[in-house]
């Protein structure tokens, strides 16, 4: 009998992270103007330290303007849809729900659309419509998924499937009325892209502020996290050993949406992202959420990064949407893990 | 011919007498409940008023046909529903009134089955019984393995600790499901059909250990069952349900009465009283 402890916790995700530090000095390697590790560990130093003077220019525009920003909001939001997608996974006790299943990607999708069409130029608009399309699905799934006044794991379910297929349906009428360049953007955001610049200058700030909701989000959800290893063998026998179930699923539903809406906003409805990145950390350190969600969150971060970096590079100069890159690559994994289940 | 047959025994349900012997642990007093589609619409079924007392070390017998109210007397015990009237006391304390860590701390109920979603193995899961001891986000401590693995030994499965649960047998998995709910520590343990999914052989076995389980540790246990030798063999108490009431409550002899059985179960049944005083129920030839 070996019980999980935090130094364990702490271990696995210190390892997981010096796997992310080493890809992400990769990736900041690769691409059109290739760097050389010594050139970037300079860069990131006196960058770091302020002292700007001692950068090339064209170091600081590869590093800091382009490959940087784009493998941050990269880690963010791998980190976000992975640790969404365990949330889903356990409130909707469903193996195959993933950050999408509830419709808060379409909803994004739509206000990001919309303010393609109304206001295709105005600065952020897009990110803050995004997220306005996405927290009004939470709120009208929210209301459809309530049975007796609670949130009922079923009825949610439905209630979200039912949501992303409307919604779905008004982006394709969309779809329809649009030609050009609003297209060509509007399906590069429905696959998932992480080319989208920050909608303000101040890009650490920004960076910042995307940090602190997910740590806010993510920390409400890892605070329930003994309690959704109980939900998982069943919510009576939840409620049984003294779980406040109705609480729990509330924190859990909107910290995952919150999660999920704050990912697709700034990139778009990544797939598989959510769905495997939590199947792949159960098999290897097993299901117990306190330290799945952690590990999650990391792996997301490493599977997302490592997509971005060959969706830029493999058909160079010509850049993939990340989001092609994981659907490629997740669905022979998907397969292969459904496959081993059933063994 | 039957010690019960013949007797004019009616399905009225009889006054329970009330006097307060020691060491009462469970007091059910007066209980009612009525489920209903809507708040504003007429119940659909209605539970009582049922009224019983168990001491430590015994073990209670709920029976009954289905849809008598087992399941919903079984969550009045449990404090998972609020009696409409009356009250259910562990130890002197409204048991629904409790705060639910403090509840699971006082009451266990193991349910038929589990459904996990994901693989877990034995010890995984019997240290959840160690949930209500403790903060929201916690950690187990030492004390709660030792805890988890009395436990298991308590039910003969401490050899089973690294198995994965979805590769235990039937039986196996009923004693592991029954030592997360020992690794509770609980003042009373409720049992729902905990024989459904066993052979005769792992119904024997479980009844005996429930037995022996609470002699060795005072708990007081109830068990809803339809197996009814298994209750009059192994119980101290069987409370008969029918139709949403309390028929019967009483030693086995008292309770198992031909007439009342048959109306019961709606079947032709005869009672018979072995040698050791135990009733024990029979298909009757004249069906």
């Amino acid at each position: 009998m070996r019980p999980l402890t935090p130094n364990r916790i702490i271990g696995i995700c210190a390892g997981l992270g010096a796997l992310l530090l080493i890809e992400v000095v990769i990736s900041l390697r690769m691409g059109d103007y290739p760097l050389a590790v010594r050139d970037i560990v300079a860069t990131l130093y006196h960058g770091a330290a302020g002292r700007w003077d001692e950068i090339p220019s064209e170091f600081k525009l590869v590093v800091f303007g382009l490959r940087l920003p784009r493998i941050a909001l990269g880690i963010l939001v791998g980190a976000a849809l992975s640790t969404a997608g365990a949330g889903f996974q356990a409130l909707l006790r469903n193996p195959l729900a993933d950050p999408y299943v509830l419709g808060v990607s379409s909803g994004a999708a739509l206000g990001a659309m919309l303010s393609l069409i109304v206001a295709p130029h105005m600065v952020g608009a897009i990110q803050f419509a995004a997220f306005a399309g996405a927290a009004a699905t939470i709120a009208a799934v929210y209301f459809l998924g309530r049975r007796g006044g609670q949130l009922d794991s079923a009825t949610l379910l439905l209630a979200g499937i039912v949501a992303a297929s409307f919604l779905s349906a008004i982006i394709i009428f969309l779809l329809t009325m649009v030609t050009g360049t609003e297209l060509r953007s509007m399906t590069f955001w429905l696959m998932g892209d992480l080319t989208a610049p920050p909608p303000t200058t101040n890009v650490i700030g920004w960076f910042g502020f995307l940090f602190l909701i997910f740590v806010v989000a993510a920390g409400a959800m890892y605070t329930t996290s003994s309690d959704l290893n109980l939900i998982l063998t069943g919510e009576q026998e939840a409620r049984h050993l003294g779980v406040n179930v109705n609480r729990v699923k509330m924190v859990v539903y909107v910290a995952a949406s919150v999660l999920t809406g704050l990912a697709v906003s700034v990139s778009g409805a990544i797939g598989y992202i959510g769905l495997l990145v939590p199947h792949v950390m159960r098999m290897l350190f097993g299901t117990d959420y306190r330290l799945l969600i952690p590990t999650s969150a990391i792996g997301g971060a490493i599977v997302i990064v490592l997509a971005d970096t060959l969706a830029r590079t493999v058909v160079a100069p010509t850049q993939l949407p990340v989001g092609a890159m994981t659907a490629l690559a997740g669905a022979p994994v998907f397969i292969y893990l459904m496959r081993r289940r059933m063994r | 011919m039957s010690p019960g047959a013949g007797n004019g025994a009616s399905l009225a349900p009889q006054p329970i007498p009330f006097a307060a012997p020691a060491h009462v642990r469970l007091k059910v007093e007066q209980a009612s409940y009525a489920y209903s589609a809507t708040d504003r619409s007429a119940p659909k079924f209605t539970l009582g008023p049922v009224s019983f007392e168990a001491q430590q070390r015994e073990l209670v017998a709920i029976l009954g046909p289905n849809a008598s109210g087992k399941s919903t007397l079984m969550k009045l015990l449990a404090g998972l529903l609020k009696p409409l009237s009356g009250r259910v006391e562990v130890d002197g304390m409204e048991v629904s009134e409790l705060e639910p860590r403090a509840r699971a701390q006082q009451v266990a109920l193991v349910a038929q089955e589990s459904e996990l979603l994901f693989p877990l193995r034995v010890w995984e899961y019997v240290l959840q019984g160690r949930y209500p001891y403790g903060k929201r986000l916690r950690f187990e401590s030492d004390e709660d393995c030792l805890m988890a693995g009395n436990a298991l030994a308590q039910v003969g499965a401490d050899g089973l600790r690294d198995r994965w649960m979805d590769q235990l047998s039937g039986g196996e998995k009923q004693r592991v499901i029954l030592a997360r709910a020992l690794a509770q520590r609980p003042e009373l343990l409720l049992l729902d059909e905990p024989t459904q999914h066993l052979d005769i052989g792992g119904k024997v076995e479980l009844l005996r250990r429930l037995r022996r389980l609470a002699d060795a540790n005072r708990y007081t246990v109830v068990v809803v069952t339809h197996e009814l030798n298994l209750a009059a063999e192994f119980s101290d108490r069987v409370a008969l349900m029918h139709k949403g009431k309390c028929l019967r409550i009483g030693s086995p002899a008292e309770v198992y009465q031909r007439e009342v059985l048959e109306e019961v179960f709606e079947a032709p049944l005869e009672v018979e009283i072995r040698p050791s005083g135990r009733p024990r129920v029979i298909l009757s030839g004249n069906h």
